[in-house]
């Protein structure tokens, strides 16, 4: 029952690929993480999640007689034979602190801490280089018109892995600005939940003290009554 | 014409699938009655393999039945030596020390911070980067009883049924009742949750809950909340330690823990910090594998916090259950083990056999929808087989686009539809494959209502704190979808608060780490042959080849 057995011995393609300029010959197919892993690196920086979701493993690789950089994440990309390739074991950018109880949801808030943002010369390289395809320049050019809402909406699947900063002309720190813009979004720009303002009321004024206290002494044989007369919503 | 991002020999199945969606859109699959599901566990869920666990040689849960795995590094040597330790030479003296950076960690320094302890007088020490954890990779959503027609009370009943009634009640209560209290705090933080133009929380289904109250932020719930917490973090200039994971706690003379001894990944020197309060918040074992499964868990997930707290005598519970999650991806090789999140099903999908058929109604809680996978696959022999021997089913996600419009999958489960995009598979159009996967550990370190870490009596270990997955008894033997998020910021709240405040009284006396002398010699006592040493902090994945030629000439 374990949940991976080879069943047929497979005749594995192997591909030459160049870790920060070494080769090693790996088998095709694997990602970007498993490939070293099978030259023999223990990953320690550029490894997070393993899945898309931390933005740890920024990648820029090329190919041989290909002018072109390429990027991505190390542990969703596939090797591809004559792959020239780094994961970034890091990405110096600048976190301005701030109180968000303090600040407006306008573009004067975000200007002043990211004065950069003005810069924009709207290459688009930012966009191109998203591996989540996200459209960051025009999430940009909607926090240049004041659109907050719409940039925190646009912007929401980043995962903060740094590509767009590194290779932007105009120096924006893409993802720091994001974050600010979307914490903006959500306080200031979307109405509060009412049904959690009553509820919060009822907790406070013990409405439910006395049930759960029940509940708590009561026991296995008891819950389990209550769970199999459940009523599904 | 055919599906390009799957092999030719899987389309007739595919074909299948389509053929009886229209009638299945109309099928309800008839609920598990309480004896059918015991059956189905006890024959086709993992836990119920007598061969997988063994019971501990010694410690505070001697005796105890654990997976092997866990009892591996439980019953394992320090890596370090304790006579290399200067314990008189501190690197760090701060009031609270959090040993973890995932959202248990972040939400434990928040609060510590908001009861009066100095940023600068807090430290997190994490072995990846901080936020690098399973909070950010949770995608479906976060559990609170806030509607009207939904309560605490209701709750707690889920959430006890959910675990076979196994769960330590008094934490139960605390994480339903403070629940809505989370969700606020996360509104006026900006957490940006799914909600309708009034504002109210757009609220669904996940297995096993009778009331919908399922809180999202798109399938990036998880990173939505990390992100929010991270940024307050960095804000209020909490002191961050990142690629220095702790390696043993360290206590005082009066038997007190008092700080740890911190490894630097990349120097490999060592760190001594001195703390008045640790508030462990190292998450779970999904990089242990347990029985071989891949993991939806992210690459730091080795159960730190079980093997150093189990040396200072914490008591552990409910460490015999394990929670596959029931839908990983099975296929592309590239991303099996990875997460398919609940909420697929909570939006409608059902999960499918080779011919196209239903074989269980696909919010059961997520043990018994794993045991129905396992058993359709390898009892009845309906399942896809793929090239590596894999083997899965499928998991209806068009229906999604039929029952609820045109776009829904882009807009609500933009993770999901890119993970698989990348692959040339588009779940709004082709199923997807799926077989269970190591997803979360049930059990864990024992604690009280003020998050303290219990030993082996009932009793608290002076300065030791414990929230989030390295925890057990919140979720008993099983944890439902939705409640992980929920755990981490209830507890981890708790456990800044409570650090806080012990922290404001304590005196540490003279560090010392006979603890871990004494270990050793237990060990030795019980016969343990030195060969293995934990805890492990990183999986081992490289190559045989290049394993067996690795050699530390240590120039």
């Amino acid at each position: 029952m374990t949940a991976q057995k080879t069943v047929k011995k497979l005749k594995v393609k192997m591909v030459s690929i160049y870790i920060m300029g070494k080769e090693y010959k790996v088998p095709e197919g694997l990602t970007i993480h498993k490939a070293m892993e099978y030259a023999g690196y223990k990953l320690v920086r550029g490894v997070g999640c393993r899945a898309g979701f931390c933005g740890a493993c920024a990648t820029v690789y090329r190919f041989k007689d290909d002018y072109r950089l390429y990027t991505g994440l190390a542990c969703q990309t596939t090797v591809k034979d004559g792959m020239y390739l780094v994961i970034l074991p890091f990405v110096p950018a600048k976190k301005p602190g701030y109180d968000i109880e303090k600040l407006k949801a306008d573009f004067s808030s975000i200007v002043k801490l990211f004065p950069e943002v003005t810069r924009c010369v709207q290459c688009n390289t930012c966009t191109k280089v998203c591996p989540q395809e996200i459209q960051v320049m025009d999430a940009i050019q909607m926090i240049l018109r004041g659109d907050i809402k719409s940039a925190a909406e646009l912007s929401f699947d980043c995962i903060a892995c740094g590509i767009c900063s590194l290779r932007c002309p105009a120096e924006i720190i893409h993802y720091n600005l994001f974050q600010l813009v979307r914490r903006l979004n959500g306080k200031y720009l979307t109405p509060k939940s009412q049904h959690l303002v009553q509820r919060l009321k009822e907790i406070e004024e013990g409405k439910f003290d006395k049930e759960l206290e029940k509940l708590v002494k009561m026991g296995p044989e008891k819950w389990k009554e209550l769970y199999e007369q459940r009523v599904i919503e | 014409m055919g599906y390009p991002g799957y092999p030719e020999e899987f389309w007739d199945s595919i074909e299948k699938v389509e053929a009886t969606r229209e009638r299945r859109l109309k099928e309800v699959f008839k609920r598990i009655t309480p004896e059918e599901k015991e059956k189905l566990l006890e024959k086709w869920h993992p836990d119920y393999r007598p061969e997988g666990k063994r019971a501990l040689k010694l410690g505070p849960n001697k005796g105890d039945y654990v997976p092997n795995e866990v009892a591996d590094i439980l019953e394992a040597y320090p890596l370090i030596d304790p006579n290399d330790i200067d314990l008189e030479d501190i690197d760090y003296d701060v009031d609270v020390l959090i040993i973890g950076g995932g959202g248990s960690g972040a939400a434990a320094a928040l609060w510590t911070n908001y009861r009066g302890i100095k940023a600068e007088n807090i430290l997190i020490a994490t072995k990846l980067r901080f936020g690098d954890a399973n909070t950010k990779m949770a995608q479906g959503g976060i559990q609170a009883a806030d509607r009207p027609q939904d309560s605490p009370p209701i709750h707690f009943i889920d959430v006890i049924g959910g675990g076979h009634y196994a769960n330590k009640p008094e934490l139960v209560r605390i994480l339903v009742k403070e629940a809505p209290l989370i969700i606020k705090w996360h509104e006026e933080l900006g957490v940006m949750y799914d909600k309708d133009e009034h504002g109210n929380f757009i609220e669904i289904h996940g297995g096993g809950t009778s009331r919908k109250r399922m809180h999202a932020a798109k399938d990036y719930t998880g990173l939505e909340i990390m992100r929010v917490l991270m940024d307050e973090v960095l804000n209020r200039e909490i002191r961050v330690i990142e690629f220095s994971p702790a390696v043993e706690l360290i206590m005082d003379t009066s038997g007190q823990v008092a700080g740890a001894v911190l490894y630097n990944l990349e120097t490999n020197q060592y760190y001594v910090v001195r703390a008045k309060a640790t508030v462990l918040t190292t998450g779970g074992f999904g990089r242990l594998h347990i029985q071989e499964f891949p993991t939806t868990n992210h690459y730091g997930a080795t159960a730190d916090g079980l093997v150093m707290g189990y040396r200072v005598g914490t008591h552990l519970r409910d460490m015999d259950s394990v929670q596959y999650h029931p839908t990983g991806a099975a296929f592309p090789e590239q991303i099996v083990g990875q997460l398919v999140t609940e909420k697929v099903r909570g939006l409608g999908a059902q999960l499918v056999n080779i011919d196209g058929e239903q074989f269980i109604y696909p919010l059961e809680p997520r043990d018994v929808v794993a045991a129905a996978i396992i058993r359709e696959c390898y009892g009845r022999n309906k399942g896809i087989v793929t090239v590596t021997g894999q083997r899965g089913l499928w998991l209806d996600s068009p229906m999604i686009e039929i029952i609820h419009g045109e776009g829904t999958i882009k807009r609500y489960l933009a993770a999901m539809y890119r993970q698989f995009k990348r692959f040339d598979i588009d779940i709004t159009k082709e199923p997807m494959l799926v077989f269970p996967t190591l997803h979360y550990m049930n059990g864990g370190i024992e604690i009280n209502e003020y998050t303290q870490a219990l030993n082996a009596d009932g009793k608290p270990i002076p300065g030791l704190f414990a929230a989030g997955e390295v925890t057990g008894g919140v979720h008993g033997k099983n944890r439902l979808m939705g409640n992980s998020l929920l755990d981490i910021n209830v507890f981890g709240r708790r456990g800044g608060i409570n650090a806080a405040k012990h922290a404001k009284k304590a005196k540490v006396g003279k560090l010392t780490l006979k603890h871990v002398n004494n270990w050793v010699t237990k060990l030795k006592e019980a016969g343990i042959a030195p060969k293995r040493k934990a805890p492990i902090i990183l999986p081992e994945y490289r190559g045989k080849r290049a394993l067996s030629r690795s050699i530390n000439i240590g120039f």
